[in-house]
């Protein structure tokens, strides 16, 4: 197939979208790294500017949007452009909260730096944030050299981040057990482990808009679901 | 997709109405039309869509032998409606086009009557017993065509001076007046409004009910609102040929993906 269109405001239309949704990627990437840095390491400084960053996130979200719906509105879209950009669209959705997950975390950072630290947790998580960061990554790197492998592989390794998250919610419920005085820090902590295994649901969705975006066709469904913790009734 | 839900306007029948194998068509040294196999479902709307000069209005006029009146057009192959070979040396080309009715891109009444455009078909292929009739033939075909409403109160008005539009309609109540089972449709909208082409279209989906509709269209939105199935043809091949819905969001071929999206192909 040819790469350019005949109408070629429409191909500048469609790169600039994706640019967007790459600028929008690496910001999440920043703020995924930076809220777990500044929750192991106390730093409320960095904390509030990931607060603070997303705005900008939000702002962009809703800027891919028009431009995806004005594309939509001028170009009737088919085919390939079309699964571009209906992926452009939930992309930028999974990304946005994805940003709200780091701000969630970057807010109970201010909290817990006043609290006596539990365990090593806060290292667990940053490990397990860097899990999902890499995990983002590649699935932009995917999406935008139109890997469906590479995306397959990413779908996978969500399973990885599902069993830091058990391995984190048995620690923080055996914490809560040993001494209620550890409650209110485990509660933000949990929080922040589980919002942090939703981001790797949210990567994973991203790299299936890939392998849709490429093959025209949505991923088996039956990936490898390793969040067993609804069923865990005691320590 | 697995297990999609089937949409409403999904095929719902698999009769096949017209086979085509092996089809070649030449116009004097040119190869038109390369080896095409096609199966056209019944009751379903079948858009043929390509490039210009990609065949597939020389295709769609091989349906009811329209190509017969060129001298240097030479069809080859075997094209069946209903199982029935229509190349047959038995067959009637003219009796085939009532069975077969085409509507062009420009619409064409004759220099007559609202009434007698329609009734023409049905009086020289003596459908009507009597006056009354006809009447009712002729009121049929103008509801079936959309266009009854507009039209009741001055059947005896020119057929030429209605709208573009309305010409086109009443030129689809002349098509469907001889009760055919297969209605072409070579470009019906392209000289329309938007509105005039939406109240065609709107007409397409309820002609769906009774006939086999294969609509020949250069836009790809049409096609893809008012077809069930297409085929895209390109450079005299049958390129791929399949569910409507496939098509326009996951092609198989790329020449179908570099031109339905609007990409040099």
């Amino acid at each position: 197939m040819n790469d350019q269109h005949i109408a070629s405001a429409f191909d500048r239309d469609l790169e600039s979208v994706q640019a967007q949704i790459m600028k929008m990627g690496g910001m999440i990437e920043d703020a995924i790294r930076m809220a777990a840095e500044s929750l192991e390491t106390r730093d409320e400084e960095l904390a509030e500017k990931v607060r603070a960053g997303d705005k900008a996130i939000d702002d962009l979200e809703n800027l891919i949007n028009e431009r995806a719906a004005r594309i939509i509105a001028l170009r009737a879209p088919t085919a390939i452009d079309l699964r571009l950009i209906l992926s452009v669209i939930k992309i930028s959705a999974s990304l946005e909260r994805i940003g709200d997950y780091a701000k969630n975390m970057a807010k109970r950072t201010g909290v817990l730096s006043q609290m006596q630290p539990v365990s090593d947790s806060a290292g667990s998580i940053r490990r397990m944030a860097r899990t999902v960061e890499g995990m983002l990554k590649d699935a932009l790197d995917a999406y935008i050299q139109r890997d469906a492998e590479l995306a397959m592989d990413i779908i996978n390794r969500d399973e990885d981040v599902d069993q830091m998250y058990n391995a984190l919610f048995r620690e923080f419920l055996t914490f809560m057990l040993e001494d209620p005085r550890n409650i209110t820090a485990c509660m933000h902590l949990h929080f922040i482990a589980k919002n942090t295994e939703r981001m790797g649901d949210l990567v994973t969705s991203i790299a299936e808009q890939v392998v849709y975006l490429v093959t025209g066709q949505h991923p088996e469904e039956d990936r490898p679901k390793a969040d067993k913790t609804s069923y865990v009734s005691k320590a | 997709m697995k297990d999609a839900v089937s949409w409403e306007n999904d095929v719902t029948t698999n009769t096949v109405k017209i086979a085509a194998r092996d089809v070649q068509v030449h116009y004097g040294d040119t190869h038109a039309i390369k080896d095409v196999n096609v199966d056209i479902e019944d009751k379903t709307v079948t858009a043929f869509i390509g490039p210009s000069g990609c065949g597939k209005s020389t295709f769609l006029r091989c349906i009811n032998r329209m190509n017969d009146t060129i001298d240097v057009c030479r069809v080859t192959g075997d094209i069946r409606i209903d199982g029935e070979d229509i190349y047959d040396r038995k067959v009637d080309p003219v009796q085939l086009r009532a069975k077969v009715g085409m509507v062009f891109q420009k619409p064409n009444p004759f220099p007559k009557s609202i009434y007698d455009n329609v009734a023409y078909g049905p009086r020289i292929h003596g459908l009507a017993r009597n006056k009354a009739d006809l009447d009712d033939i002729v009121e049929r075909a103008l509801k079936r065509g959309a266009i009854w409403d507009e039209v009741k109160d001055r059947l005896q008005a020119p057929g030429t001076g209605l709208s573009g539009g309305q010409q086109q309609r009443l030129c689809i109540a002349r098509a469907v007046a001889t009760e055919p089972e297969v209605l072409l449709m070579d470009e019906p909208c392209s000289a329309l409004d938007p509105i005039a082409t939406a109240q065609v279209e709107e007409l397409i989906d309820e002609l769906r009910q009774n006939y086999s509709v294969v609509i020949v269209t250069h836009s790809m939105q049409q096609a893809a609102r008012v077809s069930q199935r297409t085929a895209f043809f390109h450079l005299g091949n049958l390129v791929e040929f399949g569910d409507t819905d496939k098509i326009f969001t996951a092609p198989e071929d790329p020449r179908t993906e570099s031109y339905i999206t609007g990409r040099i192909g």
